[in-house]
């Protein structure tokens, strides 16, 4: 087991390496000046010569990215253009908010997701299938800002239940929590969506296998054998969740639009729109390093609940 | 008291298939019935109905089945949940099909002991080792704890045999307990079986398609077509003095050295009808070389031969001499 955890963590540096390539070449083959945000139109060449040695876009670029590679393995990605701040800091603040609300979609998600799907998986084709299927449908297909805009009509404006926008006092956990509400269930709605299909999948062909008849064979009720059938459908179902909170961590632009909500796909908004390449840079890197460390932990999770994968 | 009675069972599937169609079978209490044919006649849809392990909303049950006593098809679900295991219990085909595959094969045979007994965790293991042992597993307590898929065919055989044990059935149901497995371990799987059945005073149904692991291990044999006992009888009537013409061509099969041990039934030309749209008559009647007029208007009954030896054939004094059984006989 730890062989093999150390080789699939060695096996993840080319996939960094690549990934950090990749975000560098995106960021760069995109047409547009880089300093036209902080340049005054009217700039004079000089000026605009001095900017550029001083943010090291006069080098070629490999210069330019082993550069940047270099110190972002030290842990410095660079100054952000348009605030002038360290790009770390805001990623990581960013990274932050974004953790908050998409943990707690997926957890949403994945209970209601489940719930769903086991129903719908045990009575195939009875009303309660058709209504989970309808749902999950819906989740995946319904768009997330008009979602999340009835959500704010509904709970803010007309019941008043909860705030519509912001991040709220932070100092207070129980207001902070309110803030999370409203956006992680409208984010929830995608790996409910997609946790619903996959369970619903899982437990009709579980169920469908000559094992439960087996169990059946030893005498066991339907409670006993629904303890086979979760433990059967448990390693791809979590390895499910797992991965949609990875695309949940990329953040929605839109949800975190409608939400005034300072996470990764705000940052990444105002970072695409004002040209702020070493944020762009660095907010992408740090979303793929969570992206791999994630599928990283649902393979080791999923190798150590089934049995059936071979840990070589 | 039989330990099985079967009366004039009938399963149909979806309101057409009729997979078993007044099967009477009755098994004494320490005695193997052998049940062969070909794939697809009934044999399995029976040994399951034992069990009642159909889907309760596509099946339709009729007739009467009692084990030890109990009328099988009258259970509430409670009570059937209770009687699977201790009273009855299966082996199936295809171990690694039954059983599950997350769980290792000590926790499953823990798991039966503990639904139906109220001993400890601690008790239960030595009870699945003690399994272990008796169907004689080596290095038993490292292979309680193995997956099924990390078992050789055989031990898995063993296993299923061991967890099909742990409750002491009276009455133990085998389907095909040996097809899937080599040749060699066929045979040590089957002794063993048959150990088993002394040892523990067992009554068994084994259903299998070969011929000779039926005359090796069973006392009687009873044949299926087409979802019906067509003859059944000794190991000994069956092969010395067989009156049905399908029971003919099977041992025919085997004497012309088709039927190797494991090989399918199949050597009778033809194939079986469907079983949504029998025949009025005899079920074997489009296949059947000795057929006469009526056997394609009523359906044969039982005839009794000697005995227990009972034939489904309108024809069962003289088909057999007309299909050249004395040649087989003599062979
Ligand atoms: N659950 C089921 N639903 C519908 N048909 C079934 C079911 N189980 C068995 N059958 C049909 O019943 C017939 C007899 O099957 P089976 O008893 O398995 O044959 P075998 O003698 O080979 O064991 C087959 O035609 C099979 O397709
Ligand atoms: S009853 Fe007629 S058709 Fe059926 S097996 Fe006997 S001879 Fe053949
Ligand atoms: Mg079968």
């Amino acid at each position: 087991m730890l062989v093999y955890l150390a080789r699939r963590v060695v096996y993840t540096i080319p996939i960094l390496l690549g990934v950090s390539l990749v975000c560098f070449a995106l960021v760069h083959i995109a047409p547009g000046d880089p300093l036209v945000s902080v340049l005054p139109p009217d700039a004079s060449a000089e000026l605009q010569a001095q900017l550029r040695a001083l943010y090291g876009f006069d080098q070629p670029y490999i210069v330019q990215f082993l550069r940047w590679l270099g110190r972002a393995l030290q842990g410095d990605l660079g100054t952000s253009i348009a605030s002038g701040r360290s790009v770390t800091t805001e990623v990581v603040t960013a990274v932050g908010y974004t953790l908050r609300i998409a943990v707690l979609a997926t957890l949403i998600g994945f209970f209601f997701g489940s719930l769903f799907g086991f129903v719908a998986g045990y009575y195939r084709g009875s009303a309660m299938d058709r209504i989970a299927s309808f749902v999950s449908v819906l989740g995946v297909s319904v768009p997330h800002y008009w979602l999340g805009m009835v959500l704010v009509i509904i709970f803010a404006a007309i019941l008043g239940w909860l705030p519509p926008t912001g991040k709220g006092d932070e100092s207070s956990l129980w207001e902070s929590f309110r803030h999370m509400i409203l956006p992680a269930v409208t984010m929830s709605v995608i790996p409910m969506g997609i946790v619903a299909r996959t369970v619903r999948a899982l437990v009709a062909d579980i169920l469908s296998q000559e094992f439960v008849v087996g169990l059946r064979a030893k005498g066991l009720t339907d409670a006993g054998i629904f303890r086979h059938v979760v433990k059967n459908a448990a390693p791809t179902a979590l390895a499910v969740m797992g991965l949609q909170l990875g695309y949940l961590l990329g953040g929605s632009i839109l949800i975190e639009t409608v939400f005034s909500w300072p996470g990764t796909g705000f940052v990444l908004n105002n970072a695409i729109f004002q040209r702020d390449l070493p944020l762009l840079q660095g907010t992408i890197l740090v979303l793929a390093l969570f992206f791999v460390i994630l599928n990283l932990l649902v393979d080791m999770l999923q190798t150590a609940l089934d049995p059936r994968i071979q840990r070589s | 008291m039989s330990a099985v009675d079967i009366r004039d069972l009938r399963v149909t599937f979806g309101g057409v298939v009729r997979a078993v169609d007044g099967v009477t079978l009755s098994i004494e209490r320490g005695e193997v019935v052998a049940l062969i044919g070909e794939s697809g006649s009934g044999k399995s849809v029976t040994l399951r109905s034992l069990m009642r392990l159909h889907p309760p909303r596509a099946t339709k049950m009729e007739g009467t089945i009692a084990v030890e006593g109990r009328d099988v098809l009258a259970m509430t679900p409670r009570a059937l949940a209770d009687y699977r295991g201790p009273i009855v219990s299966m082996i199936f085909q295809e171990p690694l099909l039954a059983l599950d595959p997350v769980y290792t094969v000590g926790e499953q045979i823990m798991e039966i002991i503990l639904r139906h007994e109220k001993v400890s965790r601690k008790e239960a293991r030595a009870r699945a080792l003690a399994l272990f042992e008796r169907v004689r597993i080596p290095s038993p307590e490292r292979r309680l704890d193995a997956y099924p898929h990390e078992m050789s065919g055989g031990m898995r055989q063993r296993a299923m045999i061991a967890l099909a044990l742990a409750c002491r059935p009276k009455v133990l149901l085998a389907d095909e307990p040996t097809t899937a497995l080599d040749a060699t371990v066929q045979i040590q799987i089957l002794l063993l079986l048959r150990e088993l059945q002394r040892d523990l005073g067992l009554s068994i149904i084994f259903v299998t398609h070969d011929l000779g692991a039926a005359v090796e291990v069973a006392d009687r044999i009873a044949v299926m077509y087409a979802g019906r006992i067509v003859e059944e009888g000794t190991a000994r009537e069956l092969i010395r003095n067989p009156r049905h013409p399908y029971t003919i061509g099977l041992l025919k099969s085997r004497a012309h050295g088709v039927m190797e041990k494991g090989t399918r039934l199949d050597a009778i030309p033809g194939a079986p009808p469907d079983l949504a749209r029998l025949p009025p008559g005899c079920s074997f009647a489009p296949r059947c070389a000795a057929a006469i007029e009526s056997c394609q208007i009523e359906q044969p009954p039982s005839f009794v031969v000697e005995g227990g030896h009972r034939a489904r054939c309108f024809r069962w004094k003289d088909a057999p001499a007309q299909l050249g059984a004395q040649a087989l006989g003599a062979a």
